[in-house]
């Protein structure tokens, strides 16, 4: 008989506030997996009409899996988390991608009839764990010019960008990257961001403890001069500087999924359904460029076009990454479409983490926007790929 | 001046209390969730691990006060937290400041500045939380006492107020904020009942099911969510109840309850009791600036009383020596034990063969000769973790392994590859002798034989052997799995190897060992016997059994000396004073009616309903000469501290201190005498029985 495959449902996302890495920040004495605890817990809590032992899985994305990060971190952050015993859990990674590969992995499992409900997330706190912590890249890579010597280098990997799409000039971007700290200083004066942010502890010896509320990145107070004036760390009279990028930061996310059907049943409220997802593989040296063949590969397989999409939530490790998206798309710099509240530029990237951080937004906006049906998280990941996901708002208006 | 000017002085002008570790009051602003405004929270850090506790000197409760003064000037704050460093809230009193108090002026001036600085927390311009996070005791749990509101973590592991059981009260705060917040009866639970019982701990539900904290949050997120609450308290979405207290009648009899414990317990002993139960009967009435001052004077009183230092003395020796014993050799010639022998299949035996099992978690065989008696021991250990698996002290699986590695056999050729064998076998020179001799036939070269002998030479036991230089004594004390101590005895030819192997096997059963020369009764049994034969002396010159019985009582002794006679069984106790008759003849008369009782059947002075046996009194009749219960007291403690003198001279033990350590963990005397040798030097009995004092004044008392 053949397998129908039920419709998955986000029903809730959280993060905790974002950290700016590094010994000054503000987890820099924070456990990697204490902050995904406490956004799962914090999950469990506001849904307490989920019995916690009907959560099927536990998939938590990390890039650099070790030390806090290590020891299967789903499973060990279900287990730190106080889910029961029988509740499984895993590791995944797609570097910046992880947590979008977490909900798309278990999403899919959901819709296979493997689970009824998932949590999904991710955490990286690359202060203790700066990215490319440990890796031995095989010499094969440069000696059979597999890839450029530039692909391991994201900041590179944003020049090379600029290269390819000459008229993405370096305003450009920082208008970009302006706009994004505005949008999101927006955001937070009218309380859009707080309500899936987890208050999340934090120590430091010499402090002692805290409460982190909100994210530490942000720079609402950024201008075209001040950014201007910043060093081009990566290229010599290069255009990707730390005011057009997204910094590196700490932070977890976590979300539910359920089967639409198992939702209703344990009086879960859905606030999108996943409708399809795709990941694409482009030149490591240009990853920024992959949410381009991974989006087009999504849309032409559902029969849509970029204009049929109300809502775009695409990550902004780099500002000449999302232009160079929209270029493609023909969408303009400053489309309403796009972001609205802001983006990684002013929030934080803490890799693996962030997927969920755009679904948690785009799931909220859709709140507001019934009459937008569709919406796309999107994000460029390390190593040249894209991944981008399909999302329908369940309170679309043209449904009722 | 106030306190805390006298202290800022103090502390600036003499090199004082410069060895405090200084628990820092570190203050950091936090927003709290909900709207609800913004927070100063403090957070007490050593900056040590969780290894070394938060505690409060001179010096960290002015910090504390620093950051008291930092808070409470603002007004853009709505309330403060305090909390501890992970795993620790903060655990009470620099005990070794408090032993550094040189007059009852500080004394005083000690315990006046914690009461001016803890009190701000209860008088600031806004509420004060108190977030329990670890273990708290003592001026920490007073602390939390102060706040307003109290949160507390599931999973703290000990909560206590553990001054009266050193020698204090609970004077920051406690003995009067505590029954006002949750009344007499559950108040005097914490303030004497758990101190009476060895300093019993209340995890965080128990303390948060006696009203000690107003909310109970898990461990994972417990900050997070105290502050959460917190935000909710303040902006009225929760409203915090408690249970009304009883001012009544309820309180009164709550302390008269605990008087008649106490007195029954310690019959006037320690008064660090007494005093604590009268400010508590006292705090009923009294205002908050009468209870502290009740508390200052108790304090001063206490602090400056050689109770307190003995209890301190006490304290050290059994957080420190006992876990370093002194005259150990080095750890590093220890061998690894990965198999143990049990000789014997006994209640004894099995005991041990259980505890080995439960600690060691290695193999052990016991062998008996007896195919019955061997199966009734093994099945007794088995039995013994079955009843720990229904108590849900042991898993399932745990179970299992644990029987797994309980064996029986009747050769001792089972034997083979252990490490360790230990007998437990007939108290007969002869018998033991016989039985090493076969276990040597078939265990290696470097295998320990342990004797668990309370009275037998160990270095006769192990002179006809190959290899005399493996045998050590191994002396437990009954119940084996609850008393803390082991006298780990050297024989005379016992090496270093063998030794440091059965102190690296005790401290792996988790007992406190103490290095004891092969002297006949060792150091416990030794004493204990010397006390009961003196008593027994007493009665058979026709001192009543009842008068002999009371005349202990000052000591504070967990049981009247013919209760003990009863629980170690007068055949044992007869058969030890034998030995000690047999090498010393002089102090250890033989009581011809002990042995007459003995004879007769008799197992207890007592019928099963307390009252005494007829039958045993008309044993003990007949003698002409009567003693009061205060000659009988005074000839005991002569008595004491003469053979204490000897065995010292002897080098039955290094110092004092272990003679001490001995009878607190293997007899159970009190700590507020310190052991023995303090309550000896402080009643004057040592120099006028030897000439001079066991402990230099100040070492286990005041200095002078």
């Amino acid at each position: 008989m053949p397998r129908t495959a039920r419709d998955v449902v986000f029903v809730d996302g959280v993060r905790t506030p974002f950290g700016k890495a590094g010994p000054k920040g503000l987890y820099a004495e924070t456990r990697a997996d204490d902050l995904v605890v406490r956004a799962i817990r914090e999950l469990m809590r506001r849904n307490p009409s989920l019995p916690p032992e009907r959560v099927d899985e536990v998939a938590i994305a990390a890039t650099t899996q070790t030390g806090d990060q290590g020891l299967t971190i789903g499973r060990a952050a279900a287990v730190l988390a106080g889910l029961p015993k029988s509740v499984p859990g895993y590791a995944i990674d797609r570097m910046c991608a992880g947590a979008m590969t977490a909900v798309t992995t278990t999403g899919s499992s959901i819709a296979f009839g493997a689970y009824d409900v998932a949590i999904a997330g991710g955490v990286e706190h690359m202060g203790r764990h700066p990215m490319g912590e440990g890796v031995d890249p095989n010499p094969r890579f440069l000696a059979e010019k597999l890839v450029d010597p530039s692909a391991l280098v994201m900041g590179a990997t944003a020049e090379n960008l600029h290269d390819r799409f000459p008229q993405i000039t370096k305003e450009r971007a920082d208008a970009y990257a302006m706009r994004s700290q505005q949008k999101a200083a927006a955001a937070y004066a009218a309380g859009k961001i707080q309500p899936d942010l987890v208050p999340t502890a934090v120590r430091s010896a010499e402090k002692g403890w805290g409460l982190a509320t909100e994210d530490e990145p942000l720079r609402p107070d950024t201008t075209m001069e001040g950014l201007a004036g910043l060093k081009t760390p990566f290229r010599v009279a290069g255009k990707v500087t730390a005011g057009n990028s997204a910094g590196l930061n700490d932070g977890a996310t976590a979300c539910l999924l359920a089967a639409e059907d198992v939702a209703r049943e344990l009086g879960l409220t859905p606030r999108m359904r996943l409708v399809d997802f795709a990941f694409a593989g482009v030149e490591p040296e240009v990853m920024g460029v992959g949410p381009v063949p991974a989006t087009e590969k999504l849309l032409a397989r559902n029969a849509l076009t970029m204009d049929d999409i109300g809502l775009i939530e695409i990550n902004e490790a780099f500002a000449v990454q999302v232009l160079a998206f929209l270029e493609h798309f023909k969408i303009a710099d400053d489309d309403p479409r796009v972001n609205p509240w802001g983006g990684a530029i002013a929030m934080g990237h803490p890799l693996a983490s962030s997927g969920v951080r755009l679904m948690n937004q785009l799931s909220r906006l859709f709140e507001e926007r019934t009459d937008v049906r569709y919406g796309l998280t999107t994000m460029c990941v390390g190593m040249g790929m894209g991944g981008t996901v399909l999302w329908e708002n369940v309170n679309w208006e043209g449904a009722k | 001046m106030s306190s805390v000017e006298m202290w800022r002085s103090l502390l600036a002008s003499e090199d004082r209390a410069a060895d405090e570790v200084v628990t820092h009051a570190r203050v950091r602003d936090v927003q709290l969730p909900y709207g609800a405004g913004r927070a100063a929270l403090i957070t007490l850090d050593n900056g040590h691990d969780h290894t070394k506790p938060n505690t409060f000197g001179p010096r960290g409760l002015l910090e504390l006060n620093d950051a008291l003064d930092q808070v409470a000037g603002r007004d853009d704050i709505v309330a403060v937290a305090v909390t501890g460093k992970p795993f620790i809230f903060a655990v009470g009193a620099d005990l070794k400041g408090v032993n550094a108090l040189k007059s009852k002026d500080e004394a005083r001036a000690i315990a006046r500045l914690g009461h001016d600085v803890f009190r701000r927390l209860g008088e600031l311009r806004v509420p004060t939380f108190a977030y329990i996070n670890g273990a708290a005791m003592g001026g920490g749990v007073e602390i939390a006492l102060h706040c307003t509101y109290r949160t507390i973590s599931s999973s703290v592991p000990a909560l206590s107020l553990p001054e009266a059981f050193l020698g204090l009260v609970p004077g920051w705060g406690g003995t009067y904020l505590l029954p006002n917040l949750i009344g007499a009866e559950n108040a005097l639970k914490v303030i004497i009942e758990n101190p009476l019982a060895q300093n019993r701990q209340l995890k965080g539900p128990q303390a948060y099911e006696l009203g000690i904290a107003d909310a109970m949050f898990d461990p994972a997120d417990f900050l997070e969510e105290s502050l959460a609450w917190t935000a909710r308290v303040l902006k009225g979405e929760v409203a915090v109840e408690r249970r009304p207290v009883d001012k009544g009648k309820a309180w009164d009899d709550a302390v008269a309850q605990a008087r008649w414990t106490v007195e029954g317990k310690l019959h006037g002993a320690a008064p660090s009791y007494v005093r604590a139960l009268d400010l508590v009967a006292a705090a009923k009435d009294r205002t908050r600036d009468e209870g502290f001052a009740a508390e200052d004077d108790a304090l001063a009183d206490l602090i400056m009383s050689d109770e307190l230092r003995a209890g301190l003395y006490a304290f050290d020796l059994t957080q420190k020596r006992a876990k370093k014993p002194a005259g150990a050799p080095d750890k590093s010639l220890a061998r690894p034990v990965t198999k143990v022998g049990v000789v014997g299949a006994g209640l004894m035996a099995s005991q041990l063969a259980l505890l080995f099992a439960r600690r060691l978690e290695v193999p052990v065989v016991m062998t008996d000769l007896d195919q019955e008696r061997l199966d009734k021991g093994v099945g007794y250990a088995h039995g013994e973790i079955d009843k720990l698996l229904a108590k849900g002290r042991v898993s399932a699986d745990k179970a299992a392994r644990l029987k797994s590695l309980i064996t029986g056999s009747l050769s001792k050729d089972a034997f083979a590859g252990a490490d360790f064998v230990i007998e437990a076998v007939f108290e007969e020179m002869s018998v033991k002798q016989k039985v090493f001799a076969e276990v040597e036939a078939v265990v290696s070269d470097e295998c320990v034989l342990a004797t668990n002998t309370s009275s037998l030479s160990v270095t006769e036991m192990a002179s006809k052997l190959r290899r005399p230089e493996r045998v050590v004594g191994f002396h437990f004390f009954n119940p084996v799995a609850v008393l803390p101590l082991l006298e780990i005895v050297r024989g005379e030819r016992t090496d270093d190897a063998a030794l440091a192997t059965a102190f690296a096997v005790g401290k792996q059963l988790k007992k406190s060992c103490v290095l004891v020369k092969d002297a006949p009764a060792f150091v416990v049994n030794r004493i204990l016997v010397r006390l009961l034969a003196e008593i027994v002396k007493a009665v058979d010159e026709g001192t009543p059994i009842e008068v002999a019985e009371r005349a202990a009582a000052p000591l504070g002794l967990p049981m009247p000396p013919f209760v003990l006679m009863g629980l170690v069984g007068p055949a044992i106790a007869l058969h030890v004073n034998e030995t000690l008759h047999a090498a010393f003849p002089d102090r250890f008369p033989l009581s011809e009616n002990l042995a007459k009782m003995v004879a007769a059947g008799k197992t207890s002075v007592y019928r099963p309903d307390f009252t005494l046996d007829p039958e045993v009194v008309e044993i003990f009749s007949g003698g002409d000469a009567p003693s009061t219960e205060e000659q009988v007291l005074a000839r005991a403690l002569r008595a004491l501290a003469e053979e204490i003198r000897i065995m010292l001279d002897e080098g039955v033990v290094g110092a004092p201190q272990d003679i001490d350590l001995c009878m607190i963990l293997g007899a159970g005397w009190p700590f507020h005498l310190g052991g023995i040798t303090p309550y000896l030097d402080r009643t004057g009995i040592s120099e006028e029985v030897n000439g001079a004092r066991f402990l230099e004044p100040g070492v286990a008392s005041l200095p002078r």
